[in-house]
């Protein structure tokens, strides 16, 4: 059986919450940026602007049929020399947390675009022949009535996509970063203590998402019984 | 054959039943009425135990329904039950539907269970239908199946959970001439239902619920002619204005 | 900017002297990934769909470990769990069984920990699209069932399940392409799966751009065809008549 030795956690926890700190930083960053573009991929995609329409739907198929870790990659590897080249940024600028907050809001961009679209969808269609018949354009219509009634419906799916992707942060892994996971590998491979700090950034994965997943429920049975 | 004793069932505070008591001999046909809410689905529920209650007693065929040690599927596979929603099987042809229990429950041969299942869509005239599918039937052909379905299991009584509200008018007759001829052929059945042209043709008794209680339990010239209590009255006299 | 594009580069002998070409590698990713997906899928399947049903039955015990297990791989991110696999459960383990995993083959060290790892993280995904597939049954069924004689255990297995199962189809599609992205997240752990390819050719050569996307575009492959495969099960599995399952 393993030896347990829980004392390379306590002195790490300065530099473990600096990891957690830009872990948070990436999701919410991510969330804002990824529900701006994603609705503005949403009304995109509903348009009747048939190239806009188009645009929408392959820029949501591709994204979402490309595993996050490759368009890590992709952000992590090529988009970097893409920019140096064409800024003309010294080498080896240090972009990894720029890259990463760019790769996870375009990325999930196209799960929200997707619950975006399901929410503006589930307004039954007389509200937008209601808010014409006062005179509202499609614009206005969209930002006074359609949109309000959508986004309340979507909150909770939107939290818990915001979930999931605090959950996928872990993944600028591939980049050497150290948001908290890469913080908790990197003091157990010093510490020679990979076991429990392993254990120790499961535990606090699972207590967190766990009580936001709660809260999140709690919040749609809520919303269910208004 | 059905007897009960002081039956009553309540989900957390809320009272379904009370103290109902009633019996029904062999052959009889009782027609269960009542407003809604007033437990009475509840009630036919009991009878096979697909609803537990909490005091009282159900005793069937001399097997006591609220018995732990009662094999509840082995009663159950005594007592056909036809539902409001019909509840055929979907993804079963009819004559599937009609045999599946026949062989898994009973362990009736499939040369058997097939034979049984034809003679009895013959007996409620859909047997061209035998190898469509549910959802390819009208709701009347649906409930006709689902007679048939609970009469291949030779059934010594027959419950009906208001086996014609979930029809389109045109469609109730059809439903209700098989169940007129199940009766008339010496059936014990219970039936859940508003449809009084049936009670007056058929029924040995008539049931009357309101809150969970038993109100009237009585011939049906006596409950049709002169009911005692004001609520049956009242309920009698809306269903007449339809 | 002078970007000298070279798609022949596939087709020359890797740098390593390993008798492959840079086109063989990666044919090697590919074929890791779906050997790793589809394998992880098949338990992935049979897993969840215990769990599924365990947290619908009436039985508070077994409904509780069902819901505890559903939320365990739920919340806890899929690199993470990777890690307790091939890094914590061995060490975990008694000291033989946990001997004998770490003498085998380190290729099929990865592959084990990547199969069961992504196997239990996408039953607990199943296992919830069986139980919302269940509960969306109208309610009768099961009663009816019953009212048959039928065995709770027989409701389930003659009517409820295989109506369960078909409206799910397309949920567990979703599943399906699922895993095969989340497969890329082994390449972490060093499995030479289509990703980790990519990444060494970018390594190797200096073509980021061919190798990238040529990967990419094996993974919209695998999409087009799961997506094929599974409108096909659903054609195959369709009910005459039947609409819709609400």
């Amino acid at each position: 059986m393993h030896d347990y030795d829980w004392s390379s956690i306590p002195n790490s926890l300065p530099f473990l919450w600096d990891g957690m700190k830009i872990s948070l930083e990436i999701t919410l960053s991510a969330v804002v940026f990824g529900i701006i573009w994603g609705t503005l991929l949403a009304l995109m995609r509903l348009s009747p602007v048939k190239p806009l329409s188009w645009f929408a739907a392959g820029y949501v198929n591709l994204f979402r049929a490309v595993p996050l870790v490759m368009v890590l990659l992709w952000f992590f590897l090529i988009v970097p020399r893409l920019l140096e080249s064409l800024l003309g940024l010294p080498r080896g600028t240090d972009m990894r947390l720029a890259s990463a907050i760019a790769g996870f809001a375009l990325f999930e961009a196209a799960y929200y675009s997707e619950i975006i679209r399901a929410g503006i969808q589930s307004v039954p269609k007389g509200q937008m022949g209601a808010a014409s018949a006062l005179g509202m354009t499609y614009g206005q219509a969209m930002r006074l009535v359609v949109l309000p009634q959508a986004f309340r419906n979507m909150v909770p799916l939107l939290l818990t996509q915001g979930i999931i992707l605090f959950q996928d942060t872990s993944l600028v892994y591939v980049s050497a970063l150290a948001d908290f996971f890469g913080a908790a590998y990197k003091v157990g491979d010093r510490d020679g203590r990979l076991v429990e700090l392993l254990l120790f950034a499961g535990a606090v994965y699972f207590v967190l998402c766990f009580t936001a997943s709660r809260i999140v429920r709690h919040y749609q049975n809520r919303l269910k019984t208004a | 054959m059905i007897s009960m004793n002081k039956v009553s069932k309540h989900y957390g505070s809320f009272q379904v039943l009370t103290d109902c008591t009633t019996q029904v001999h062999k052959g009889e046909v009782i027609v269960v009425c009542g407003p809604s809410g007033s437990g009475k689905s509840t009630l036919i529920k009991c009878v096979n135990g697909l609803e537990p209650f909490q005091s009282g007693e159900i005793i069937v065929n001399g097997v006591s329904v609220g018995d732990p040690k009662t094999n509840l599927s082995k009663l159950r596979s005594t007592v056909g039950m036809v539902f409001q929603n019909f509840e055929l099987f979907p993804h079963m042809s009819i004559i599937d539907n009609l045999c599946i229990a026949q062989i898994k429950v009973l362990g009736r041969s499939q040369e058997q269970a097939r034979e049984k299942g034809h003679k009895l869509l013959d007996r409620v005239g859909l047997r061209a239908q035998a190898e469509k599918y549910p959802g390819q039937l009208s709701g009347g052909q649906q409930q006709r199946v689902a007679i048939a379905r609970a009469l291949a299991m030779d059934p010594i009584c027959m419950l009906f959970d208001e086996p014609t509200s979930a029809l389109d008018p045109e469609m109730v007759n059809e439903v209700l001439d098989v169940m007129t001829e199940l009766a008339q052929e010496g059936m014990t059945m219970m039936c859940v239902t508003h449809e009084m042209g049936f009670a007056r043709r058929v029924a040995s008794r008539v049931i009357f619920m309101d809150q969970g209680r038993i109100v009237e339990d009585d011939s049906k010239e006596a409950f049709f002619e002169h009911a005692r209590s004001e609520r049956a009255q009242q309920f009698l006299a809306k269903i007449l204005h339809h | 900017m002078a970007y000298n594009w070279n798609w022949g580069v596939f087709l020359q002998p890797t740098a390593t002297g390993d008798e492959s070409t840079y086109f063989g590698w990666m044919l090697y990713g590919f074929k890791m990934t779906i050997a790793l997906s589809l394998s992880a899928w098949l338990i992935a399947l049979a897993v969840g769909a215990v769990v599924g049903v365990l947290r619908t039955v009436p039985n508070k015990w077994l409904s509780g470990i069902a819901t505890a297990y559903v939320e365990v791989f739920r919340n806890i991110p899929l690199l993470v769990q990777l890690f307790l696999w091939y890094f914590v459960i061995p060490e975990l383990l008694p000291e033989n069984l946990g001997n004998a995993f770490k003498q085998t083959n380190p290729i099929l060290q990865q592959f084990l920990a990547s199969m069961v790892c992504l196997a239990l993280f996408t039953s607990a995904r199943v296992a919830e699209q069986v139980r919302s597939g269940i509960n969306s049954l109208p309610p009768g069924q099961k009663n009816a069932g019953l009212a048959m004689g039928f065995t709770l255990p027989q409701t389930y297995r003659h009517v409820m399940l295989p109506m369960a199962v078909r409206l799910i189809v397309p949920p567990l599609t979703s599943e399906f392409l699922n895993i095969f992205k989340n497969s890329a997240v082994c390449s972490t752990i060093g499995l030479l799966e289509l990703a980790a390819q990519g990444r060494q050719l970018v390594d190797y050569t200096a073509q980021p751009y061919e190798s990238f996307i040529a990967v990419t575009v094996a993974y919209l492959l695998i999409n087009v065809v799961v997506m094929f495969g599974m409108r096909w099960v659903e054609g195959y599995v369709r009910v005459p008549g039947y609409i819709g399952g609400k």
